[in-house]
């Protein structure tokens, strides 16, 4: 239970080494040890979505996955894609839509929305909704959210 | 009272338009700040023991391995924490006969549902305290558990607080006119059913949560708390841990959703405070989500029997029910879990004329979790109720449900009047609402489109309801009670020497948008460009007093503060405006950041005159003293609620060999008064109507028989998810409330109160042909399939 582990990754673009126990989860080590919190704890079983972030380019469960798999890793959460611009165009079009309301899902669902975009997913409204249906918003009505998808869609693509 | 008109019309208002959130940048940059992301110093970790029984006498606790375990700094039980902490009771004296019993932090003696808290560790981190919960060892004596309210007060069911006799908590019976002699009069056709409103709870995507810190060098309890009411927090941590109030500061930085669950006493919150004060360092608890459903309040749960009659006219002349619901082992503190039957006793019909009506509700003790005010408090009871009845009936009397309600409803130049229960009620636009509704959906097309798919064998339902909302409570809501909660809310105004202002106010922001429609209102009222203004909520130590933001009260009440305060600022402003520019302050108006005159020329930017005011005083005539401050408050006083209304109509389709709804379209006509927003307005009213939809639909706290929460998780609980949920229409109409200047009514708990009806009735219209009808939330593909089978006996 105590034991622990030693591992290097890159977490948005930077070096991190550390030592972790062995039952750390990914999403709390990003969250206490490099206070990144930015990813959010909904569920801690995979199902919110709230702690969804990217791993070597894949969308991935922050609460899924140990601290020490991501040994080797590129981790990038939603500060790292704020600050590196891949998110600017969904952030506008989530403000323009008021595709949020307390947050709280907010990363999770920015970086599931820019996982669809990214994989040149269509602005069909019914399969935005399927995409993003690992991500719980308790808030909207969801609807805010695929208007705010497909905009970006549209922009990116006229 | 109606406001002057320049603050609606004037150049530079924004009073009414889709202005984008200012902190949606924070908040989309995973820049937020929620409880669990602070870290203070010397910061450790609570987690509870929690009782893994519905009700059971608690022999002995042994914490001795637990104590030598890794991380741990303290453990306390119940017993350790009644020393420090007074206990507290959820009675409210205007609540006549509401009775609970005094609840600890952590249970004292006997257990009295799955996860009440028996047990606090406090460790270096939450797993480590989590390992420690796992040694303690709590001998427990299992009793038997009252777990079903239908039951609950049989002569041989468990009296959970044996000093009350029985498991009731409160009766109230509501009669109005003769109900008997209406329904038994000539040509009268009674429809009578039981609805069962299944148990839900609010899952919001934070849970629950706080951070407390204790500086005992001032006596100073610092609390960080996930919630919506930080004064009336600041009272009960003062009251019960015995500080002065004005010792406690409660901060609500961002708030990941609340919905009424986030504004109650919590034992582990409680605890964590009491925690904080005896280690004299900060403690956090972060619940997890098995901890957020176990002990979070639950709504709903409620089973009545009902009746209404109606002449072969179509005129509805009364409605007769009983309600039953369960509020759990406690009456919740401080609010009480009576609440909510009040609401369905006092609302039930009210949007129609009606003489006769009987209602009779009972509040019964159960060994579940504690059950109280959720979004949209008793309303989706009240209106499935009234509106679920008046369906049946016009299926009855085989009339068009759109046409039953045109006959029935409040004329809309008929206000101020009272509804059959005695509630006032102005400024409503039933009529209107219905037919904007039947415009904007294309009521006949959907009717034609409907008869054609039945050919098909293709079962499509339209169900509507007409609704009425409690916004805007005054004091006799919770304060005429005893309960430490305002009912009025202030604002302050400051001009800085920039020319920018700061505003702060007492309403709390959980995501409505409230900091934005502040500023909303602060700028045109004021007159400065939106982006130089900045709010601030949400702590006691640096706003005004006041309520918070719930049942729909922040827009209405905070909003007329700050347009109260902005105005008296203005007024400050123009006065030293006058004097500087030697003009009469009737000439000269704010606009654009700027002091102009009635044409709107500018005279003196505000930054040269704050930088007057602040830096070169002696500019200025002795005898001017100026105040570049301003507050207000604002309460609620000619009417016990400001009631909004709105019309609501869902479009389904139900596989009659699955069971599954499949929810086509839903449409919302909402006269929440003046729209401060509509960008946030109908987003919020979306996510309204998606809430009351899992109601409907999806969401059930399964129990077993000995009071056992079988679907705690995620993954077994099902809410709303992206795929399943329809595009929703929102239009609206605007009748400002007469009470204020602003005019705005509350909008947050509309969709959640409505549209459990309109889904319930559009189920009800797709099962008519098969001669089947369902009156049970969830409708669950399995209770669906049950009610077209025994049709088809």
């Amino acid at each position: 239970m105590s034991r622990s582990i030693d591992i290097k990754l890159r977490v948005n673009g930077e070096n991190v080494s550390a030592t972790v126990p062995a039952r750390l989860n990914l999403v709390d080590f990003l969250r206490e040890e490099l206070c990144l919190t930015g990813s959010h704890v909904g569920c801690e079983h995979g199902v919110c979505g709230a702690c969804t972030l990217t791993v070597d380019g894949d969308t991935v469960r922050g609460c899924l996955m140990l601290a020490a798999q991501a040994n080797g890793k590129e981790i990038t959460t939603i500060e790292g894609l704020a600050d590196s611009g891949q998110s600017t165009a969904l952030q506008a079009a989530f403000t323009k839509r008021n595709a949020l309301q307390c947050g709280f899902c907010t990363p999770g669902m920015l970086a599931s929305a820019l996982g669809y975009v990214n994989a040149g997913g269509a602005a069909d409204r019914d399969a935005i909704r399927q995409h993003i249906s690992g991500n719980y918003c308790r808030c909207t009505g969801y609807q805010s959210i695929v208007d705010a998808i497909c905009d970006v869609i549209e922009e990116t693509r006229t | 009272m109606t406001g002057p008109a320049h603050i609606f019309d004037k150049p530079n208002r924004y009073i009414g338009k889709p202005e984008p959130r200012a902190d949606a940048a924070r908040l989309l940059q995973g820049r937020g700040r929620f409880v669990d992301d602070e870290k203070l110093p010397r910061m450790v970790h609570a987690a509870f023991v929690r009782s893994p029984h519905a009700h059971a006498k608690i022999l002995s606790i042994d914490t001795e391995d637990a104590r030598t375990s890794t991380g741990v700094i303290a453990i306390y039980t119940g017993a350790d924490l009644a020393e420090h902490v007074t206990p507290y009771v959820g009675t409210l004296t205007h609540m006549a006969g509401l009775r609970s019993a005094p609840q600890h932090p952590l249970a004292m003696d006997v257990a009295r549902w799955q996860g009440e808290p028996i047990v606090m560790v406090v460790a270096t981190s939450r797993a480590l305290a989590e390992d420690a919960c796992e040694l303690v060892d709590v001998d427990y004596d299992e009793l038997p558990a009252a777990v079903d309210s239908e039951t609950a007060l049989d002569a041989d069911t468990p009296v959970i607080h044996p000093e009350f006799g029985s498991n009731l908590a409160w009766e109230r019976d509501v009669i109005a006119g003769d109900i008997d002699a209406a329904f038994a009069a000539p040509g009268v056709h009674v429809v009578e059913r039981e609805f069962r409103f299944g148990r839900h709870t609010g899952v919001t995507l934070e849970s629950r949560g706080t951070l407390c810190d204790y500086d005992p060098s001032e006596d100073q309890l610092t609390v960080y708390y996930s919630g919506q009411a930080p004064h009336m927090m600041q009272v009960i941590f003062s009251k019960h841990l015995g500080l002065p109030e004005e010792n406690v500061r409660v901060i609500s930085n961002d708030v990941g959703g609340s919905f009424g669950i986030k504004i109650h006493t919590y034992g582990d919150e409680i605890a964590t405070a009491a925690a904080a004060k005896l280690l004299r360092r900060p403690v956090k608890f972060i619940a997890d989500r098995f901890e957020s459903f176990v002990t979070d309040i639950h709504a709903r749960d409620h089973i009545v029997k009902a009746k209404m009659g109606i002449t072969g006219a179509g005129t509805i002349v009364g409605i007769d029910f009983d309600d039953l619901t369960g509020i759990g082992p406690f009456s919740m503190y401080p609010r009480t879990s009576a609440i909510e039957c009040n609401q369905v006793l006092n609302l039930t019909g009210a949007p129609y004329v009606m003489e006769n009506y009987r209602a009779k509700g009972r509040v019964v003790f159960q060994n579940k979790t504690l059950m109280c005010q959720y979004r949209a408090v008793g309303h989706p009871i009240a209106m499935a109720i009234a509106d679920g009845l008046l369906e049946d009936a016009a299926r009855k009397i085989g009339m068009d449900p759109v046409a039953l309600r045109e006959l029935n409803l409040m004329a809309d130049d008929s206000y101020p009047r009272t509804s059959a229960t005695g509630m006032k009620l102005d400024d409503l636009s039933h009529k209107r609402a219905l037919r904007k509704l039947t415009e904007i959906m294309d009521y006949q097309g959907l009717r034609a489109d409907q008869t054609e798919a039945r050919k098909d064998g293709i079962y499509r339902g339209i169900g509507f309801v007409s609704m009425v909302e409690v916004t805007n409570p005054s004091p006799m809501f919770y304060g005429i009670g005893g309960a430490p909660i305002a009912s009025q809310d202030g604002a302050t105004l400051r001009l800085d020497a920039g020319g920018a202002l700061h505003v702060s106010s007492s309403i709390t922001e959980q995501g409505q948008g409230t900091n934005a429609i502040l500023a909303q209102v602060a700028a045109g009222v004021f007159g400065v460009d939106l982006n130089r203004v900045k709010v601030t909520t949400g702590d006691t130590a640096t706003t005004p007093y006041g309520g918070g933001t719930w049942a729909s009260r922040g827009a209405g009440i905070g909003g007329e503060a700050m347009l109260l305060a902005a105005q008296a600022l203005k007024d400050q402003v123009l006065e030293v405006a006058g004097v500087m520019l030697q003009t009469g302050v009737e000439k000269l108006d704010i606009r654009d950041g700027a002091v102009t005159d009635l044409e709107g020329n500018e005279r003196l930017p505000l930054a040269d005159l704050a930088r007057t005011v602040y830096y070169r005083g002696n500019e200025l005539p002795n005898d001017l003293n100026p105040e570049l401050i301003a507050t207000r408050h604002y309460r609620v006083t000619d009417f016990p609620f400001v009631f909004t209304n709105g019309a609501m109509a869902a479009h389904v389709e139900v596989d009659t060999a699955t069971g599954f709804v499949k929810v086509l379209h839903f449409w919302a006509v909402e006269d929440c008064g003046r729209v401060i927003n509509p960008l946030l307005v109908d987003e919020q009213i979306r996510g309204g109507v998606v809430q009351g939809i899992g109601g409907a639909l999806y969401e059930e706290c399964h129990y077993s028989p000995d009071g056992q929460f079988m679907n705690a998780t995620m993954a077994d609980y099902m809410v709303p998810m992206a795929s399943e949920m329809p595009d929703i229409t929102i239009a609206h109409i605007e009748t400002p409330t007469k009470t204020s200047v602003l005019g705005a009514k509350g909008a947050g708990e509309a969709g959640t109160g409505g549209a459990p009806a309109a889904i319930l009735n559009a189920v009800n219209d797709a099962l008519s042909p098969m001669g089947a009808s369902i009156w049970q939330m969830p409708m669950t593909p399995e209770r669906i399939l049950t009610v077209l089978d025994k049709a088809a006996e």
